[in-house]
Formats: structure tokens, sequence, C-alpha cells
């Protein structure tokens, strides 16, 4: 398997996903700047960090969303390539309409850091087949806006077509209908604000995350 | 010419800024303060041949970055 992360100005948990990848699945992870106009060839995954692109500037993932290595990460994913959006990903990727919704400010106006438990709300993703039977898994967020946003007739749509992947045990952010992580219609883009990059050993507190980057390498 | 956008968050959703801020107005002693939204004013000079192109490029502006018409509306004004 060879995956990449995009690196954005202001990204901080890129090299965290680098070793995540890499220890949970032993891919070769390239770091890709975000001013690149071309992949790696044979990419399986694409990641986008989290952290603050472009300081988060007039809305979090706003400008990131429309930096030049974003055509090319837009046009693997229409060939079929696995893109995984964690924490500032999620927002990156709603902000280039590659995902429905938006991440809204947290509703307790705080900025939320800690382990939570998620339910695997669909088992049959790329993305979550390797979970096996467990249906709550063990992740960290960190996010000040992390409040998953899309108007109710999305929202049905989301739910109706099995596009929610996770969702919150306890909401810790407002999040509509618990929502933590969200998957493209086609089924290989995917948005989630939990970390599984904090939680890919038991020496973080889970290893629940390797799992996710080791389904997608069994579906590569 | 001069643009000023202004952007805020739609009706319907949450505005926990606004909130924040109403309830600080509250506590200050303002209690018939409600419907507090807060948004954001973007300003900026635009070099165009005439006011419609130029609000035509601004009206550009505000789908492609300026707002998240997700969760945004917007208000443009060129002078």
């Amino acid at each position: 398997m060879k995956a990449a992360v995009i690196v954005f100005p202001g990204s901080n948990c890129d090299r965290d996903c680098k070793d995540a990848i890499e220890r949970s699945t032993g891919a070769k992870v390239s770091m890709v700047w975000h001013a690149e106009t071309a992949l790696p060839a044979g990419l399986d995954m694409i990641v986008l960090p989290g952290g603050f692109a472009y300081g988060d500037y007039l809305r979090c993932g706003a400008m990131a969303a429309l930096s030049p290595v974003m055509s090319e990460v837009r046009a693997a994913a229409d060939r079929g390539v696995a893109v995984a959006g964690i924490c500032n990903g999620f927002q990156v990727l709603c902000e280039a309409r590659m995902l429905p919704g938006a991440l809204l400010r947290n509703a307790g106006l705080k900025y939320v850091c800690k382990p939570v438990d998620l339910e695997v709300a669909n088992a049959q993703t790329r993305f979550t087949a390797g979970f096996g039977g467990k249906r709550v898994v063990r992740m960290t967020v960190g996010n000040g806006e992390g409040n998953f946003f899309a108007d109710e007739a999305t929202l049905d749509r989301l739910e109706g077509e099995g596009q929610v992947v996770f969702r919150y045990k306890d909401n810790p952010n407002g999040s509509s209908r618990d929502i933590a992580g969200v998957v493209s219609e086609r089924g290989n883009v995917i948005g989630m604000m939990p970390h599984p990059d904090r939680a890919f050993e038991p020496e973080l507190g889970s290893a629940d995350g390797a799992l996710f980057f080791q389904s997608v390498l069994a579906s590569a | 010419m001069k643009a000023t956008v202004h952007v805020f968050l739609k009706p319907g959703v949450l505005d926990v800024q606004g909130k924040a801020v109403e309830n600080a107005l509250h506590g200050l002693g303002w209690s018939g303060v409600s419907g507090v939204r807060v948004g954001r004013v973007i300003e900026f000079d635009v070099a165009a041949d005439s006011k419609a192109a130029a609000e035509a490029q601004v009206k550009a502006m505000c789908e492609k970055l300026l707002a998240n018409t997700v969760i945004e509306g917007y208000r443009a004004e060129v002078a």
C-alpha cells in the first residue's frame, strides 16, 4: 500500500498520520506539500491531517480547500482512491464540497480534547470493514469547530444511504444527530473529527485507530 | 472601486458566538437584548470597468471563497 499525507501550512498532525499509517500497516507514506500540482503515482490512500491549515483564517479549511494540491486530491478521489480527512482535514473536505455539510463552532463554545467512544454506524465501508464485530471504538477528539451541521434533508439522506460512518456515544460538540464521521456517496471519501492517528497503539489509550488504516489497506 | 462584503450565519444555523455575546450583554445589565448574531465584514478594492462588472466579480468571490453558502449568507456592496 502506498499513502500520501497532504501538508498544508498550519497542519500539525501530518507526522502523526505518517507514523500511524506506517506503524499500523507498513505502508510507504509520502508527505506532499500543499503547493504541489502532482501526487505520487499509484496511491491507495490520501490523508488530509489535523491542524490549522492556513491558520484557519476566514473559516476552517476554506483556503486549504482551494490550494493547488486539492485539484489533484479531487481527481484522485474521482478515480476511486481512498481519501480520509481527519479533524481539520474533514473541514477541508467539506469546504471543498467533496463531502456534504460543514463544521460549526462547538455548541459548548469550548475546545474539546478527550478520548471519545464512537458507534460504528456503518461497518461496511472500506474504512471500517476491518473493525469486524467491534461496534464501539475509542479515538480522541481535539477540536473547537467540530460541530457537524447539514440541513435536515441532507441529514436524512446521509442516514438513509448509510453515509453516517461514526456516531458519538456522548456528543462532545453539538454535532447534528451525533455524527462524528461521514463518507461520500461513492464510499471512498471519509471525513471524521476523531483522530485514528492519536489512537493506533495501546500506549495511546486505544489501538482502534490502527484498524481504520488497516481497513483501507485490506481494500487496496 | 470599494467592495464591502457582510457574511453571516444563515437563520437556523446556531451562532454560538452570538449567543455568548448576548449572554455577556445580559450579564452587564442589558436585559432587553436578544437575537445577537456575530458575522464578519470584508473590505477590499476591486479594479473593474463598471460597477456591474465589479459586482459580478464580488459575487463570484463570495460564492467561491468569502462565504460558505452551506451555512452562511452574504450581502455585497460595491461603491
